[in-house]
């Protein structure tokens, strides 16, 4: 689908609409491809399970970092305690 | 591929040598001391990540300049076992009520200074609900009337 085709069903602007489908490209939920002087997009199919492995990598570094802390802090509290 | 995503989930488990009350109490009034720096959404990045401790409660960023960025709310409160929030965040990383998963996170005490931490993040299919409306949009010229109005509805979500 172009981007001039999918501009013409919409009451907002064709660099609106490019504007919204540069933000999911980015996100990788849509691909496009040029084709002449047009871009042409469709959706990555592959878009939720790049998101989800966005989110393990996340939760994985956040717990990381939290079991750091939750440990260091509660053996300093317990020295002080001693 | 509503079928394919309806069970995507991320799932951890750790244990941290400490006990729960502690674990609890780190993971919750001390979020902003643990979250990474990288993981935000707002303009600054210099931010504090706060999670308010009741239910209903905000779970936010406010950048060094007072700017707040909504990242979920609490949807259940058991201290020291049990949390619940929701993950309002969407595909391009802005405040998104519509495309809201959940992440329980639940604190296991093992022993007196042993305690499992289980995290889900679950319902990532909401955002394959998107994903497959976009599909619909895409893909299908002849539905183009019938898509229309849920098209308006993510462009509009979306700006």
């Amino acid at each position: 689908m172009a981007v001039g085709e999918l501009a013409d069903y919409f009451p907002i602007s064709r660099p609106a609409v490019s504007q919204h489908l540069r933000v999911l490209s980015d996100a990788r939920l849509v691909l496009h491809k040029r084709e002449g002087t047009h871009n042409v997009y469709r959706l990555n199919p592959e878009g939720i399970a790049i998101l989800r492995e966005y989110l393990d990598t996340m939760w994985s570094r956040a717990l990381h970092d939290f079991k750091a802390l939750a440990e260091s802090s509660y053996h300093r509290a317990r020295k002080e305690k001693s | 591929m509503t079928t394919e995503v309806q069970d995507i989930l991320v799932r951890k488990s750790l244990v941290v040598n400490a006990p729960v009350a502690h674990v609890f109490a780190v993971f919750t009034e001390h979020h902003n001391a643990w979250w990474p720096r990288e993981h935000h959404i707002g303009k600054r990045n210099d931010f504090a990540a706060i999670l308010e401790p009741k239910i209903g409660g905000r779970w936010f960023e406010r950048g060094d300049d007072g700017s707040e960025c909504t990242w979920g709310h609490v949807l259940a409160w058991e201290p020291p076992n049990r949390i619940v929030l929701s993950w309002e965040i969407n595909a391009d990383w802005k405040h998104d009520p519509s495309v809201a998963s959940e992440v329980e996170i639940r604190f296991i005490s093992d022993s007196k200074e042993r305690t499992r931490v289980e995290l889900e993040h679950r319902r990532l299919d909401r955002y394959g609900d998107k994903a497959e409306m976009m599909r619909a949009i895409f893909d299908s010229e002849g539905a183009w009337a019938g898509t229309l109005a849920a098209l308006a509805k993510v462009v509009h979500e979306m700006s």
